[in-house]
């Protein structure tokens, strides 16, 4: 046994040496090398967007070798014999090559596709993981943002992904995307017009969606990720509440070695998942599908799953069109079009600075938040993910009426009347929830956990016994952290003004959303329903301690 | 990077007594960083032991598929020279090359998380959490430098110089958006017309066949058409494409609709209770396919605009706002179904312009 490290070789210090000869760079990167990385399963989940991301860059390229980015009508001889004779795209007959003619070609398509479903699931499950803990509160606003914006550009490249091999369904796609373009007012022809050099579908679309594909768009990507990766890193991670965090240290396990080995684990083993459903689960079979012609539909057509929230928005939009001066807004098209998406990315988007105006927290946040602990957030946030449920489930009413056997325009008017109550119903129903699991919480810091043992006293009373929390549980549990009430709307200051920041329209709307947000249980004797500064500790040792303020110790 | 401070951090190891100073730190051991020594062997040996055997199990598993990758790739032909079903030979290709791959990958990932949970010992650092804004005379000495800079400039003394520079660029802004200018034609009103004209054909999809009225027999058939001559035309197709109803005798009722004085639909447009309908969606422009017989409805596959056929493929449920264009059909002198004009209104999606 040693406890020696390991003995470098000679070459391997040789190169060291020379490259720290030319770039300084032992003290930097030894720093690099010690760079503590928190540990949670859910911090994983952006890390599999990384890694997809590469295995897509890395199928992107191999499949660009063999894929003929244009219109060219020709006529289909190969190896798959049912369409032989046939008139098609090259870009179409190049897709059929690369399934049909070259070995692992139908598998690096197959995982290609598949690994641009990984992207989007775990950009989102990401987004939902940083959003339910509060991980994009100050100092991490920006990194959020950019986060939104990878969450965009992912939808706008795998539309053009899926686009490219001019199959059926994928035209189809196109042609919605055309309808939809040409529905915006005032520029929407024009934007039409030039991105398809002309009418519908003109001969441009496919050479300039590859390049866009290819280099624009992925090109944006990987600078994006790459400031989000740095600025995680120069920020330094979040960490879940838990005994020894605190918001003045960082703890977990180095870079090296620790973060490289389970990187590369995590590597293999999404790349290996994805080699398996693209071996047994065939997506994408473009050959089913025929070439496109503008004629011809199929029903049942579906998107990939992250354009489904557009589907649906179209699909559960009632009929209507202003007509006015010769003009025409085809509402129907633009509510669809902008609404649901600007809702959930506007809002996403201000979400951290309403968060803090109307909390009135300027502190930094380095320790996450339970769910529970922040009601409204995580009340706003169910909201948000049925009202993207309930129109991504509409995008395939067709399927499910098919399925459920329910009619279709029954379904439609289910989901017409979901999309305004399911989303404030949860609201409500998640913030009550989130006040009872913090009423569960007061119970255990005030009386402990019950252990199952009930004890009959003297005189006849039957009492449960609890024990205390343990320092990891307490850690956990008096977590919580709401920021100070504002002062209430109206109220006067000790010359009898008005207090400036509750004044007029937005002081109102200030002091209401405040209101909300600092709605909180604190422990027995110590409630008055608002979260005023520093609910105090319970002193007596066996139970723990909540701190109400920002005093920022965790410690149990 | 900003960060060149030391790693103060103190190592927290979990179930091992503190260890033999190590290698990892290459100067000579000075008092203050004792607590930077890190044991570089797993707790319980016996386990390592059995972990290393396990993560090499996996290592070989991988090596093995990765052989079986490379033997089912040089061994496994695909493409039309291959005697057999190409199809299946692509299949079998796929499934031998994915589960190949996939095995050496998942092997690799069990084998490597192995090693890093098993094989190494469980450390954790606590890392000092510095303030991220600056210090106050770091903000103060950058505030000033920059202003400093700024005056030797000029440029908030001289506003010729500012404004004349501001003004020198703002046509050179303009010029990437120009450079997009011959991305396409403008529009124009060619949204507004399709190829049909007096006198056109309309020939079945697929097979260019014209159609007498005769031909459609049965009420509650329905049949696409296209304009004769445009069948290799996806342009002209994507707006011209027509479906052709037939009724019962009695079942249509055609309004006669005027829009801005200008006939859009009349029973005077059908032949032989055949009514002729733009088959693309008025809402984005899908092809209208499904029709059923029995309720005379046309859906649209896309979005589900549903429209009446019997009643001038008005609107009854779905997103699209506006009935499907009627096109003007009658006969020619050898009695084929033909338009007796382009449509009398845009097809399809709407558009700005449209009105």
């Amino acid at each position: 046994m040693s406890d020696d490290a390991v003995k470098i070789p000679g070459a391997l210090s040789g190169v060291g040496g020379w490259l720290d000869d030319r770039f300084h760079g032992a003290r930097g990167v030894r720093v690099l090398m010690k760079k503590v990385f928190p540990d949670h399963w859910s911090f994983m989940l952006g890390e599999i967007a990384l890694w997809s991301f590469v295995i897509l860059l890395l199928t992107g390229t191999y499949l660009s070798l063999f894929f003929v980015p244009s219109t060219t009508d020709i006529v289909y001889h190969g190896s798959y014999a049912k369409l032989n004779g046939i008139h098609m795209s090259e870009a179409y007959a190049s897709t059929l090559r690369i399934s049909f003619d070259i070995r692992g070609g139908l598998l690096i398509r197959q995982i290609h596709h598949w690994a641009a479903n990984l992207f989007m699931v775990a950009i989102m499950a990401h987004m939902l993981r940083v959003f339910f803990t509060g991980a994009y509160r100050k100092p991490r606003e920006v990194n959020w943002l950019i986060g939104i914006v990878l969450f965009t550009l992912g939808m706008l490249e795998g539309l053009f992904g899926y686009s490219l091999p001019d199959d059926q369904l994928s035209g189809a796609g196109l042609r919605i995307f055309e309808g939809v373009l040409q529905g915006i007012p005032i520029v929407g022809t024009y934007l039409a017009y030039f991105l398809f050099g002309g009418a519908f579908p003109g001969s441009a679309i496919v050479p300039r969606m590859y390049i866009i594909h290819v280099l624009l768009i992925p090109g944006l990507i990987l600078a994006l990720v790459s400031a989000h990766l740095f600025i995680m890193f120069h920020q330094k991670h979040t960490q879940m509440p838990m005994h020894g965090n605190t918001e003045k240290n960082v703890v977990g396990q180095p870079f090296w070695p620790y973060f490289m080995l389970k990187g590369q684990a995590w590597f293999f083993f999404i790349f290996g998942a994805l080699v398996v459903l693209s071996t047994f689960a065939q997506i994408n079979p473009v050959w089913l599908y025929g070439p496109y012609t503008p004629l011809a539909i199929s029903s049942a057509s579906q998107p990939d799953w992250y354009m489904g929230l557009l589907e649906g928005a179209l699909r559960i939009m009632p009929a209507w069109e202003i007509n006015f001066l010769g003009h025409t807004l085809s509402m129907s098209v633009l509510i669809p079009f902008a609404l649901p998406l600007g809702i959930i990315f506007t809002g996403a988007a201000l979400w951290p600075f309403f968060e803090a105006w109307a909390t009135g927290d300027k502190a930094e946040h380095h320790i996450n938040d339970r769910p529970r602990n922040a009601p409204v957030r995580t009340g706003i946030g169910v909201a948000a993910i049925s009202f993207y449920g309930i129109l991504w489930a509409e995008g395939a009413n067709d399927v499910l009426a098919d399925k459920l056997q329910i009619p279709l325009y029954t379904i439609t008017w289910i989901a017409r009347v979901a999309f305004f109550v399911v989303p404030i119903g949860a609201y409500f129903v998640t913030k009550r929830i989130c006040l009872g699991l913090q009423r569960k919480d007061a119970e255990l810091l005030t009386h402990g956990v019950e252990i199952g043992i009930i004890r009959q006293l003297p005189h006849g009373e039957f009492i449960e016994e609890a024990r205390p929390l343990t320092n990891e549980e307490n850690a956990v549990v008096a977590s919580k952290h709401i920021a100070p009430a504002l002062p209430a709307p109206g109220r006067l200051d000790p010359n009898g003004i008005p207090e400036p920041a509750a004044r007029g329209p937005l002081g109102w709307a200030r002091g209401v959303a405040n209101r909300a947000f600092t709605e909180t249980v604190v422990p027995d004797g110590h409630a008055n329903g608002h979260g005023e500064h520093n609910g105090h500790a319970v002193a007596d040792g066996e139970h723990a301690a909540i701190t109400g303020g920002d005093s920022g110790d965790q410690h149990g | 990077m900003s960060e060149t401070e030391e790693p103060t951090g103190r190592y927290r190891v979990i179930g091992t007594p503190s260890s033999a100073p190590t290698a990892v730190d290459a100067k000579p051991p000075v008092p203050q960083e004792a607590v930077d020594y890190v044991p570089t062997d797993p707790a319980d040996t016996r386990h390592a032991k059995v972990a290393e055997r396990l993560a090499a199990v996996c290592f070989l598993i991988a090596f093995i598929a990765g052989i079986c990758f490379i033997v089912a790739y040089i061994g496994l032909e695909v493409g039309p020279n291959n005697g057999g079903d190409s199809v299946i030979a692509a299949l079998r290709s796929n499934y031998a090359l994915g589960s190949s791959l996939g095995l050496a990958l998942l092997a690799l990932g069990t084998g490597s998380m192995i090693w890093v949970r098993h094989l190494t010992p469980n450390i954790e650092i606590e890392e000092e959490r510095h303030d991220l804004k600056s210090a106050p005379q770091d903000r103060a000495g950058f505030q000033k430098d920059f202003a400093t800079g700024a005056a030797i400039t000029q440029i908030t003394k001289r506003p010729l110089l500012r404004r004349t520079m501001m003004i020198a660029t703002a046509p050179l802004a303009l010029a990437p958006l120009l450079l997009l200018r011959d991305l396409g034609p403008l529009p124009g009103t060619s949204l507004r017309y399709t190829v049909w004209k007096k006198g056109t054909r309309a020939v079945t999809l697929g097979g260019n066949r014209p159609l007498r009225s005769a031909d459609m027999t049965a009420p509650g058939s329905m049949i696409t058409v296209i304009p004769e001559g445009y069948q290799d035309d996806p342009d002209a197709l994507a707006k011209a494409g027509v479906i052709l109803i037939k009724f019962a005798p009695g079942e249509l009722h055609i309004p006669t609709n005027y829009d801005g004085g200008k006939l859009v639909s009349t029973m005077n447009w059908t032949v032989d209770n055949i009514v002729a309908y733009s088959k693309i969606c008025t809402h984005v422009g899908c092809p209208v396919a499904l029709y059923e017989q029995t309720t005379h409805h046309i859906l649209c596959p896309c979005h589900q605009s549903t429209f009446d056929a019997a009643n001038g493929a008005n609107v009854i449920f779905g997103p699209a706002a506006r009935a499907l264009p009627q096109l003007p059909l009658t006969t020619d002198a050898e009695g084929y179904l033909v338009a007796s004009s382009d449509f009398t209104q845009p097809v399809g999606p709407s558009f700005w312009e449209r009105g």
